[in-house]
Order: structure tokens, then sequence, then C-alpha cells
């Protein structure tokens, strides 16, 4: 057995603290999130788990800011999330998350530079800075050759390496990834898993929103819910680099 | 683009109506020009609707005999607003020459100074003189339609026309003035001396007096002056009503104008209704385009946009889309323009400058108040609603 690599643990950028979500479906409320407490700190990567029902969307939407808790506190890089209007929310989104699809979700008239220019136009960021730092983000994830083909053009794995980069280009706190090989053959699938692994060793925060175990095995750290609780949270002791496997 | 169909038709429609009022502006003002503005015109009857009209029906007629009296009261006032007034007598009679006729022509006996207070220039020859005049020689000026009727293939100058049997020789045409907002034609007459006119004709015609005005922007006193070298020349004891109306071309514009601005509000109305149709389709087309794009809308919003960078989205989009069709439907208007103006050339056309810029913004206003409901409906989607739709 060869111990783990020991590093200092990050600092914290999301701290949730027993979070609820209620929401009203006609004449029945339904208690998705039923308090939730969590920390997780930079340079983490885990995946939250759970069934249909497990509330796991619901906190997923919390962690990207798209949705609001309905009581409990929700900080995010020291931030008080819980109490933030809808515009202090899309700037959050803008500039600390970086969203990752099941169906890539890329505007198909656009080319994929332009897609990950996106983020960068709606950070106000200049047209001339904004394509050479979307540009510089596609080479990284290996598609500098593709920076004016259509979504249609391109592959799903392709796809995919698209929305990643641009997930990335803002260089947001978390990447938060929902089933984002689900809609990938295998091979693709595992490509894809290597990305987000080399994206953690290179320092990002990454979170993985699944429910195949094959995939949650990548983190590092998995968090399981049922009924609106979490029910277990895992963390495992893993190499960080084949390099310090095998010394 | 087929939806931009709608207010391409609403523009084109708004357009076009616009070009007819604006010619319907213009007809109207070369129409009003017949009358001079400096001028007055003591008649019996007024230019307006009266209610009580039994009154002016037994109102003494207007004698020619009067313009001597006015003259000599005009030289005697010192600082007079007017300038001179012409008498003048007409009635409807038919005009031969040779073989040709011509029926309801106005046959006018007036005195040299007419020219004064007429706008009307000559095509050929000249209007008769002093000495024609004061002499009532039997000579006369034809209007176009008669020269065009009776002298069809030459000119009319130094030929002699039949009137109730009585022969004029044309000394001059004048040239081509149109018809009275379409009603008559203003070409349909023939001009000679007064002296002539009485000894001949005089039993059936009415007289009415012309007065130029020095100063029109001082018509009001002329009117004044007049009214009471009127009342004196009439007798009228000053108790007494007036007994003669002094009409005017701003009178007839006043009583002309409603009905002028009536047509255009009426036809602005109905074309406006084209357009609103038009942008229901924008507004409808646009709603189908965030719904289908809800997805889109949903991803754009988990990447940072704000509210109103959607609205602002939408509302770009439609408003372009209503350029486009207002611009496509400007260019077609300009075509029928041209084609109507080269097939019926008397029909009131006028296309300007100020017509497309105004066409230009009610497209742009169409496009924004159109595209405003959805592109609001989508801002307002929640993201996760959004991110789950199908």
């Amino acid at each position: 057995m060869i111990p783990a690599e020991i590093r200092p643990p990050g600092p914290v950028v999301i701290d949730i603290e027993n979070i609820t979500k209620d929401y009203v479906m006609g004449e029945e409320t339904v208690h998705a999130l039923r308090g939730v407490s969590l920390q997780i700190r930079r340079n983490e990567y885990l995946a939250i788990m759970g069934p249909s029902g497990s509330g796991k969307s619901t906190l997923m939407n919390m962690l990207g800011c798209l949705d609001t808790p309905s009581s409990g506190r929700y900080q995010f890089n020291g931030k008080n999330v819980a109490e933030m209007n809808d515009d202090e929310l899309a700037a959050i989104r803008n500039r600390e998350i970086g969203f990752v699809f099941q169906t890539f979700n890329l505007l198909p008239r656009s080319t994929s530079l332009r897609n990950v220019e996106l983020p960068l136009i709606y950070a106000g960021i200049d047209p001339v800075t904004r394509a050479e730092r979307a540009e510089q983000v596609l080479i990284e994830v290996g598609l500098g050759d593709r920076i004016h083909h259509k979504p249609n053009e391109l592959s799903g794995g392709q796809r995919q390496r698209v929305a990643i980069a641009r997930a990335l280009v803002n260089h947001p706190s978390i990447i938060l990834a929902d089933e984002p090989t689900g809609n990938l053959d295998s091979k693709t699938g595992e490509e894809i898993m290597a990305l987000f692994e080399s994206l953690y060793r290179g320092g990002n925060t990454v979170i993985l929103v699944t429910h195949e175990h094959d995939i949650a095995e990548h983190a590092r750290r998995t968090i399981k819910l049922r009924d609106g609780v979490i029910e277990s949270d895992h963390s495992e002791a893993r190499p960080r680099s084949e390099a310090m496997a095998l010394s | 683009m087929l939806t931009a169909l709608g207010v391409i038709i609403g523009i084109v429609a708004v357009t076009l109506m616009g070009t007819a009022i604006g010619g319907i502006q213009t007809g109207f003002d070369k129409s009003m020009a017949v009358f001079g503005d400096d001028v007055l015109y003591v008649e019996q009857w007024p230019w307006r609707q009266v209610d009580d009209w039994w009154n002016y029906r037994d109102r003494k007629k207007i004698k020619t005999e009067y313009a001597e009296p006015i003259n000599r009261m005009i030289a005697a006032t010192p600082n007079t607003n007017l300038v001179v007034a012409v008498p003048s007598s007409a009635f409807f009679r038919r005009v031969k020459y040779a073989d040709n006729e011509v029926d309801n022509i106005l046959i006018r006996g007036t005195v040299s100074d007419y020219i004064i207070t007429s706008t009307f220039e000559f095509k050929e020859g000249r209007f008769f003189n002093d000495t024609e005049s004061r002499d009532g020689a039997n000579v006369c000026v034809v209007g176009y339609d008669v020269a065009d009727a009776l002298f069809p293939s030459g000119s009319p100058l130094d030929k002699s026309v039949q009137i109730n049997g009585q022969s004029f020789k044309v000394i001059g045409v004048i040239a081509r003035q149109g018809t009275f907002l379409g009603l008559f034609s203003l070409d349909a007459i023939v001009v000679m001396p007064l002296p002539a006119f009485k000894k001949y004709f005089s039993a059936k015609s009415d007289s009415d007096i012309l007065v130029k005005v020095k100063d029109k922007t001082r018509l009001a006193d002329a009117k004044d002056e007049l009214t009471g070298i009127m009342r004196r020349v009439r007798g009228l004891a000053p108790e007494k009503k007036d007994d003669f109306s002094i009409n005017e071309q701003q009178a007839l514009k006043s009583t002309l104008d409603p009905i002028k601005n009536s047509i255009a509000i009426a036809g602005l109305f109905i074309t406006g209704l084209s357009l609103f149709v038009g942008a229901i389709g924008i507004m409808n087309i646009t709603f189908v385009s965030v719904k289908e794009r809800t997805k889109e809308i949903g991803t754009r919003k988990a990447l940072g946009a704000r509210r109103r960078t959607i609205l602002l989205q939408f509302l770009i989009e439609s408003t372009a889309l209503c350029l486009v069709g207002g611009l496509i439907g400007l260019t077609f208007a300009y075509l029928m323009c041209f084609g109507i103006g080269a097939a019926f050339p008397s029909f009131p056309i006028k296309f300007s400058l100020g017509l497309v810029l105004i066409s230009m913004l009610v497209s742009v206003m169409t496009g924004l108040v159109s595209g405003f409901a959805p592109a609001w409906s989508a801002s307002r989607l929640d993201p996760v609603t959004a991110l789950r739709y199908e």
C-alpha cells in the first residue's frame, strides 16, 4: 500500500449549513432537501450520487446558484448566497461556476469559439481579449483545430470538450458537471473523464453529479443523498499522480 | 421570414397611404393657390356652409358697377390696404368654332386689371389690354380645354369663336391650370372684356368684385377696410348687417381643412390596422422563438446572463426583423409609387425623405412594442425549469 499524498486542505469554497428546499406542486409541498450541511474546499474532486427523488438535482441547482434555499445558510467563497438577488446570482454563475451539462447545451448556430466566448461576453470582456482567451482554452482541451466548427460539425466527445472549455474560460472556483458522460459512448466517456482528471490535477475544483458508480469512482470524495439528506460522505486517499504511486 | 411579411405589408400600406396623403396635400395647396392668398372676393354668398340660407338668398346682387366707386374710395384713402377692385361677371355657355363645339364653358367678362388678381399664365398670346378692355372689343382669351377641343390641330390665335351667335377673336391661350380639387376643370373658360360681355350676355350672369390686397399679412385690416367701403357703396345704415360677403382663400381652406384631415386620419387608421396585424405576427413569432429556445435561455442564464441581457437580446432580434421587413416594404412601396405615377400621372403621389424616415421609425417602434412581451417573458424564465425543457 502506498500512502496517498497528504496535502494541506485548501480554503473552503462552499459552506452549506442545514439548507432545506421546498417546492409547492399543486396542493402538495415537496421537501426536496431536508437539512443538508456540507463543506467543499478548493481543489477537491467530488461526486454527488443518489437515486431519483433524493434531492441530488436540487442540491446541484443550489451549488450552481441557479436556485436559492428555502432556509439555511449557504456561503460561496465567504459570500452569503441565500440572500442574493437575481443579478448577483447571475454574476456568481458567470465568474465562479463552470457548468457542464449532459446534453452539452451549445448554441447550435455558433462556432466553438463563439460558444466558448459566451461567458466572457456576459462578463463584459472586450472582443479582442475574448477571442484570445477562448482560443487558448480550446487549445488546452485539445480542440485548437476546431475553433471555427459549428456543433453539428463536431462529434459528441468534441462537443463536450467545447462545453468544458466554455466552463473553464472564466477561471471559475468550481466546475459543476451534471452527468457529463450521459450522452456519450463509454470510450468517449472515458476520454472526458480523463480530461476532468487532468483539470483536477491542474488545481480545479470538480463536482460531478451522477447516478453511475463507474463515473463516480473517478472522484476522490463521494457524497450519497437519499430522501433529501446526506446518507454518506466518503473520501478516498488515492495517489495524486502515477509518479507518486510508483515511488 | 414569412412572418415579417405581415410587417412588410403593413409598412407598404402605411407608406403608400402617406404618399397619397402627401399628394392630396400638394394637390390641395395647388388648387387653393388658384385663389390668390392676397385677393378678397366680394360676393353674394360666403364660402362656407350657412344654416340660414334664406337670409343670403334675398341679398341684393353684387353689381360690376361697384368697382368704380370702390376704386375711387381706395384712391382717396391714405395708407390703404387695398390695391385695386376688379369687377367680374360670368355664366356658362356653349362655345363653337367651325364644326367643333364645347358645352358648359364659363364665360367671364372682366377688365384688363383682372390679370393682377388672377394667377394664370399664358401659353400663347396675351390678355386683353386697357384699350380693348375699355372699348369692349370683341376679343377673348381661352382656357386650355377650350383651345384643345375647338382647335385640335393648330393655334387658336386670331381665329374667332362663337358664343350665343356672337364672334370673338382669340388673342390668347391660358396655360393649363388643372382641376380644382379634382371637382371641376379650371381650363374650361373664356375671358373677354366686360363691356363686350355686358352688351351681349349680362342678363343671365352673376357678378362679383375681386380686390387685390397690398400686404397679405395684413389681410384682416384689408378686409375691414373693404367692408367699410362696401357698406358705403351699398348705403347701409350703421345698425344694419352686411348684405354682402367678403371671401378669402383662408376661409375656404378652413372649411376644407377638416375634410382633408378626416380623410388623412381615416386613411392612416386603416393602414395602421394592417400594421397592427403585422405587429401581432411579429409578437407571435417571437413568442414561438422564445419557446423553442427555452433550453438555450436556461443555458445562457446558467452562464451568467442577467435578465435584462436576455430581454435586450430578444428585443433586438424582433426589432431587427421589423427593420428588415420595413426596408423591404419601403422598397416595394417605392416601386409601386413609381408604377402608379407612370400609369396615372394625375394621381396624387408624393414620396419624400421624411416619409422614409417616418416609415423606418414606425418599423422600429413596431419591433420594440411587439417584441417586448415575449422578450420580457424570456428574461423571466426560471433557469432550472428552462434547462429541463426538452
